[in-house]
């Protein structure tokens, strides 16, 4: 049995770039992510101090983290959007 | 505690449940072929997709797990908000788009679109009914627990009524209802966390513990008859029974004082009482308590958001971890007794109360779990299912952003009701779970019917979700591709529902066994176990073009293999069998920091010995 998917996927001139610039903001936040795993376990008492508005680092960069992901994925979307328009209408052109 | 079902409760309760049935059976219609089944037809618009992801995401695991391991923990439940949020970065970076541009209905069509192989075929069918099996216990323990509060009724009870709804469910409709069902539920879940966020900030924090809620007495030992006495190893306490107007309970010694703690014996003619008396006598109490405020102040009135968690850090709060029960047997009785402990709120509110990260085996079990819930997310079958209902691969990403802003918005909320729950003493002693249903409880019985409601559709619509992946590893990849038993479309769908209901059956025994252990906790094995097995093959497919195909089924094999080994031999499930944890063979409780490298491992080494069978391929990413 073939294995083509349910909806027939659009061409898609801008999969190379979308690929590369994923993996690149990949790395960017696992670093931000591999530095709050690195505080917590091994300088755990840094999380105890505030930060702001007198909350400890621990609450602030789990929130960060957490805000951090929803803005860089709207950044993703949005470069993406534009590169998939920029090559849709190279293409009309070269048409 | 003792739980009587209050009438609205169960109004609210029932409509909302009707009303999902409902909804299921009239997008039934809808589900005729494979491909509506399986995958709504490809046809879901991207905004209702990215919610019902985060219908489907946030599980009994998040709305009950975390909130009650934050409430009982402190900070360390918060973890597991952050490490699930962050695994969505792997989600939409990494495997989105490829995966929508190369499935068809399961992820075995994703890994298997460029070989045809047999053996992935095999190896990632077997992985899928083992990642959901894992996620599918919490499930079904989150449902036993909603029940009991809500209806009053036993918790093998609550699993068996969403094991019969959701084979209903499922049986009926396949991916279309369940999609709009998680939509409806995620949706719903999002606004009446944000509502009793906002009245856990109003309420703010205070020293006077509520009627309901257990605040110990402290006696001098010189008044009270002390002769019975019992030290246990343990927690080193001693303890001492005293009987007041014919109803005895255990008291704490603390120097000359004497602490009142809250019991449960089981006695030598099989009666259980609760501080001394049936469960019927409501004796036994709620507990949770600020003991003291920053500034000697009694009461804060509503706070800000920060003003709530730096006040929090200067206060002092009496928690009842697992690791204070004290246990004895006493002239027949087996007694187990519930030892309040007093916790900087300066502690609390960093990591360390749950995972020992002091110690070299903590660290190592920490930064274990942070990477099988980092790399578990996009590697889960019933989310990765979710890109096939969309109609394009830029349909994928932006229901993946909707996702995470859903999820992410949520999770930033289960600090304030997990916390909530622990300062406004709701809990239940013997188990977290239900800390945010009791949390609404406090507030009104209308929230708490909502909230209860709308997480027991939580848990039916995330265990459809999850019983239509199964469905599908059995029918479509097993069946189907790697038996080559020869259906129509009918037929394949007849053997989906068919596979769901036996799968549905085994989750509801699952369920029962293993009450009490807390969910969140359990999903951070579903994902461990998600992570070594699929997401290596996944991403070396993606992005290594000497991935074999004998490379992939081995990388599965031996991931999923290794993982569920660490775990059935992790002092966790010695605790689970009964035998003493600190027996265990090991001390690792996630597997992920092992199981996970070793899957990789496996794939390149095994790929490198057979790079002959790549010869003629074509490149498909």
């Amino acid at each position: 049995m073939l294995h083509e998917p349910a909806a027939k996927a659009e061409k898609d001139a801008a999969s190379d770039w979308k690929a590369k610039l994923g993996i690149k903001l990949f790395w960017l936040y696992c670093v931000i992510y591999m530095g709050f795993v690195g505080i917590a376990v091994f300088a755990t008492e840094t999380m105890k101090k505030p930060v702001l508005a007198g909350t400890n680092l621990a609450i602030i960069y789990g929130m960060a983290l957490i805000i951090f992901a929803i803005i860089l994925g709207l950044i993703y979307n949005h470069l993406c959007t534009k590169k998939e328009n920029e090559m849709a209408a190279k293409e009309g052109e070269a048409e | 505690m003792n739980y009587v079902a209050n009438p609205i409760a169960i109004a609210i309760f029932l409509t909302f449940v009707g009303f999902v049935l409902g909804m299921s059976f009239y997008f039934a219609r809808k589900a005729k072929s494979a491909e509506g089944y399986f995958a709504a037809g490809g046809t879901i618009h991207w905004f209702v997709n990215g919610i019902a992801f985060a219908g489907d995401y946030l599980s009994a695991a998040s709305f009950l797990g975390i909130c009650g391991l934050i409430a009982t923990m402190g900070y360390d439940g918060f973890l597991y908000s952050i490490g699930y949020l962050a695994g969505w970065i792997v989600a939409l970076f990494v495997v989105a788009e490829p995966m929508k541009r190369l499935g068809k209905y399961t992820f075995t069509d994703a890994l298997d679109s460029k070989f045809n192989s047999k053996g992935i075929q095999l190896m990632a069918a077997i992985s899928t009914l083992a990642v959901s099996l894992f996620y599918l216990i919490p499930q079904m323990v989150g449902a036993g627990v909603l029940v009991t509060p809500l209806l009053g009724l036993p918790h093998w009870m609550g699993v068996c009524m969403v094991g019969a709804i959701v084979i209903t469910i499922v049986a009926t409709a396949g991916m279309t209802s369940t999609t709009y069902v998680q939509f409806l539920k995620g949706g719903l879940l999002i606004i009446f966390s944000t509502v009793l966020s906002i009245a856990v900030l109003n309420k703010g924090l205070s020293t006077e513990p509520r009627p309901e809620t257990f605040n110990p007495k402290i006696i001098a030992a010189a008044d009270a008859d002390t002769s019975i006495r019992v030290t246990e190893a343990k927690t080193g306490l001693t303890f001492v029974k005293i009987t007041e107007d014919g109803i005895f309970n255990w008291w704490i010694v603390r120097g000359d004082k004497l602490e009142q703690a809250q019991s449960k014996v089981e006695t030598a003619s099989g009666e259980t009482l609760y501080n001394g008396a049936p469960k019927t006598d409501n004796k036994f109490q709620s507990v949770g308590l600020v003991t003291e405020l920053p500034d000697g102040q009694t009461e804060t009135g509503k706070v800000g958001v920060f003003e709530y968690f730096s006040t929090i850090q200067g206060s002092e709060v009496v928690r009842y971890p697992k690791s204070s029960i004290a246990m004895f047997d006493h002239e027949g009785d087996h007694v187990k007794v519930f030892c309040p402990q007093i916790t900087s709120g300066e502690d609390l509110m960093i990591p360390g109360q749950k995972f020992k990260i002091k110690d070299g085996i903590g660290k190592i079990n920490f930064i274990s779990l942070m990477l099988a819930l980092f790399l578990g997310t996009a590697s889960l079958p019933h989310i990765l299912i979710r890109y096939y209902t969309v109609p394009s691969q830029r349909d994928a990403r932006k229901s993946t952003i909707v996702a995470i802003g859903g999820i992410g918005f949520f999770y930033v909320l289960t600090l304030f009701m997990g916390l909530g729950a622990m300062t406004l003493g709701v809990i239940d002693v013997e188990s977290g779970n239900m800390s945010a249903p009791l949390l609404a409880k406090a507030f009104s019985i209308f929230l708490f019917s909502v909230i209860s409601a709308i997480a027991f559709a939580t848990v039916l619509g995330t265990v459809s979700g999850l019983i239509v992946a199964t469905s599908g590893a059995i029918a479509h990849d097993l069946m189907d591709n790697y038996m080559g038993i020869k259906m129509n479309d009918k037929q394949k769908v007849m053997a989906g529902k068919t596979a769901a209901f036996a799968v549905g059956i085994v989750a509801v025994a699952l369920g029962i066994a293993f009450k009490g252990m807390n969910v969140a906790f359990l999903v951070g094995w579903a994902f461990a176990v998600a992570a070594s097995a699929n997401l290596p093959s996944i991403i070396m497919l993606l992005f290594w073009d000497k991935t074999t195909a004998k490379g992939i089924a081995w990388s599965i094999g031996v991931g999923m293999v290794s993982a569920l080994g660490i775990i059935l031999t992790s002092p966790s499930m010695y605790g689970q069998y009964g035998a003493d944890p600190s027996t265990a063979i090991h001390s690792l409780d996630n597997p992920g920091i092992i199981s996970i490298p070793l899957s990789f491992i496996t794939l390149v080494v095994v790929s490198l010995m057979t790079q002959k069978d790549n010869h003629g391929l074509e490149d498909i990413t």
